[in-house]
């Protein structure tokens, strides 16, 4: 078997017994299907004629002339992906990973609500039982998403403990499947948790970064000078990341939510935590010196998590990507400004890498163009969103 | 240097002659002082105490001990508080702490052992340190002089029965459920034959426990492991008492109800 477990020193599985032995199941499945062209042909005719596949590569020429960028800004569209964001790239993959090992039920966590809808939807299509978790105060936050889920089939359970998260809605997740581990999948929705799952999402996700390149290539005849994603757990980032990890002069950015800003609450796994475990995999985290796990804070929910994946922590080591961060206004000023120069209105969680191209546009490293992966759309975010920005439906 | 822990833990289950009765306290709840006294009561009637350090997000526990361990960590228990509980037994059964792989990694494993050995402690459970990613922890325990106990579930293989069994040390712990703690378990054939699996791979003597509740319950696993866990049970009955005299109270007999039922 060659399914990475390891980041450098990051990763691993750090999970009770009883789910060991799925773990292996799910690296054997996945190392023997991932080239199998039956699986191949699927998921790719899917990814097409489903997803819509691939996603556009726009160039965004008003936030340029905005933002002075004369360097150029393209946006890999991500938000055009059905559903409405990156996250069904790796539930499909995984919900056919699921059907060949014989699961009959499906579990998620969700954050935002984009993976719990992916999710659903991937199971609603192969026919499978499906159950999310979801924090109660992001299903407060995110309720778009939770009546999309149900209308979709899905049942949403909501998590209460720890501050109604993403967090606490993993744990319980992991808590269900370590239960009903014989029967049920668990799709995980970032590049995080025990290996294989943070190889696997990545692989799945790498399909963003993978048509970006070549996108890039065939409408600027280059590659960009820096690529910018916003990270939760990382899997929009990791996607369109690893396809250019190799490209020395293509300066990589990790924009992860900044919060209240210096002195407030955030989410700043990578700058501002230090290794530890959680939820399978051994990576940065916040916590407390006791190890006792800190409440993440970010007024987008996908971005909500003290965790981050596994090989961001040794991308981060390494020094080949830079890890930064927006805060929640600097997010929402971004989503604003997308919406009204672009006509597009880009999920929170994607504002903030925006956010991060507009306030370090002068720091950027790199001569040539920048590419942002604009991991989903913003519907999801109208209420709050709106709550802050002052824009409502009043008559 | 003190006996080694895995030694205790072994001559336990040799002088006792019959099942040891291991139950649980969740140290700092449902206060610092409440928990040490509810392990000193069990102290008179269990054979090893297991005590619970809070972790913020335990994966293996169902609800009872999780919100068990948020109010210890509400209350501002910190781990070494902890610790020294097991420092007051140390006329007592032998202590083990349960508690999960950041908390122990937190300060260094070699500060959380040092510390839990200077409080006398015998043996240490990670319920998400698997086997395979044990070796480093397990070298430190050692040196110090504490048991690293495994932990072996229904769905462990006998490839990894075998290698759990490679280096298990004082006992091990069998996970009676597919499950999370505080579950309903039932002897039925598929935990008997669990069991007898686990013996034909582990040398070390068996502890069962996930989803134990009655007297009746214990003695039944008696009949076929070498020891009983309770906690939820116990946890559920402080909780439901209406102050701590009826605590206390409750937590003395059901210690006396358990440790009645395995002497039978
Ligand atoms: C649109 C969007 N972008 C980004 C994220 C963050 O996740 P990740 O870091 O795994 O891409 C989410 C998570 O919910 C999301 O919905």
């Amino acid at each position: 078997m060659s399914v990475a477990k390891r980041f450098g020193p990051y990763g691993g599985r750090y999970v009770p017994e009883t789910v060991i032995g799925a773990l292996d199941e799910l690296t054997e499945a996945y190392d023997r299907y991932r080239d199998d062209p039956g699986f191949r042909d699927e998921l790719g005719a899917l990814l097409g004629n489903y997803v819509g596949r691939p996603t556009p590569l726009y160039r965004a020429g008003r936030l340029e002339e905005a933002w002075g960028l004369d360097r150029g800004l393209w946006l890999k569209r991500e938000d055009l992906c059905h559903t409405g964001a990156h996250k069904i790239n790796n539930a499909l993959g995984q919900v056919l990973l699921a059907r060949r090992m014989g699961k009959q039920r499906i579990i998620a966590e969700t954050g935002a609500g984009q993976h719990g809808v992916a999710t659903a939807t991937a199971s609603a299509l192969v026919g499978l039982g499906c159950r999310v978790y979801m924090g109660r105060t992001d299903m407060r936050r995110q309720r778009l998403n939770v009546i999309r889920m149900r209308m979709l089939g899905a049942e949403v359970t909501p998590v209460d403990s720890g501050s109604g998260t993403l967090k606490d809605a993993t744990s319980e997740a992991i808590r269900d499947w370590v239960t009903n581990v014989d029967t049920t999948h668990y799709i995980i929705g970032s590049a995080v948790g025990p290996a294989p799952y943070p190889e696997i999402v990545a692989a799945f996700q790498s399909v963003i970064g993978n048509e970006a390149r070549a996108q890039m290539l065939a409408e600027t005849g280059g590659l960009p000078g820096t690529v910018v994603a916003c990270v939760g757990g990382g899997s929009n980032a990791i996607g369109i990341f690893r396809a250019f990890l190799d490209d020395a002069a293509v300066a990589l950015v990790g924009v992860e939510a900044g919060g209240e800003g210096p002195s407030g609450r955030h989410g700043a796994s990578l700058a501002l935590g230090r290794p530890g475990v959680l939820h399978g995999s051994y990576s940065y985290l916040l916590q407390d010196p006791d190890g006792q796990v800190a409440e993440a804070h970010s007024v987008s929910a996908g971005l909500d998590y003290p965790g981050v994946g596994p090989e961001h922590s040794h991308l981060r080591d390494t020094g080949r990507v830079s890890y930064v961060n927006a805060t929640d206004e600097a997010a929402l000023s971004a989503f604003l400004e997308c919406s009204r120069r672009e006509g597009i209105i880009p999920a929170l969680e994607s504002a903030h890498a925006l956010a991060h191209v507009r306030d370090g546009a002068a720091g950027l490293a790199g001569p040539g163009p920048v590419l942002v992966c604009l991991s989903g759309r913003g519907d999801k975010d109208v209420d709050q969103a709106g709550a802050a920005l002052g824009i409502d439906a009043s008559a | 240097m003190p006996e080694p822990g895995a030694l205790r833990l072994e001559r336990a289950f040799r002088a006792a002659g019959r099942p040891l009765f291991v139950p649980y306290v969740m140290g700092g709840y449902p206060d610092l002082d409440a928990s040490r006294r509810h392990a000193r009561i069990l102290a008179r009637h269990a054979d090893i105490i297991e005590l619970g350090v809070p972790f913020s997000d335990p994966l293996a526990d169902g609800p009872t001990i999780q919100a068990a361990g948020q109010q210890a960590l509400d209350g501002g228990t910190r781990p070494w508080d902890v610790l020294r509980i097991a420092g007051d037994l140390r006329d007592g059964p032998p202590v083990v702490v349960m508690t999960y792989f950041n908390t122990v990694i937190a300060h260094g494993a070699e500060q959380f052992l040092n510390e839990a050995a200077g409080n006398g402690v015998a043996g240490i459970i990670v319920p998400d340190l698997p086997v395979d990613e044990a070796a480093e922890v397990r070298e430190v325990a050692q040196g110090v002089g504490v048991a690293l106990v495994a932990l072996a579930a229904p769905t462990t293989d006998d490839a990894r029965m075998a290698e759990i069994g490679l280096s298990a040390e004082g006992f091990v712990y069998l996970v009676a459920v597919t499950g999370v703690t505080g579950g309903q378990m039932a002897l039925d054939d598929r935990l008997r034959a669990l069991v007898e699996r686990a013996r034909r791979h582990i040398k070390v003597p068996l502890v069962v426990g996930f989803g134990v509740r009655t007297p009746e319950q214990a003695r039944q696993i008696g009949d076929i492991a070498d020891g009983v866990v309770i906690a939820s049970e116990i946890i559920r009955r402080i909780g439901d008492a209406p102050d701590a005299d009826a605590a206390d109270a409750a937590v003395e007999a059901f210690g006396n109800a358990i440790a009645g039922a395995l002497r039978t």
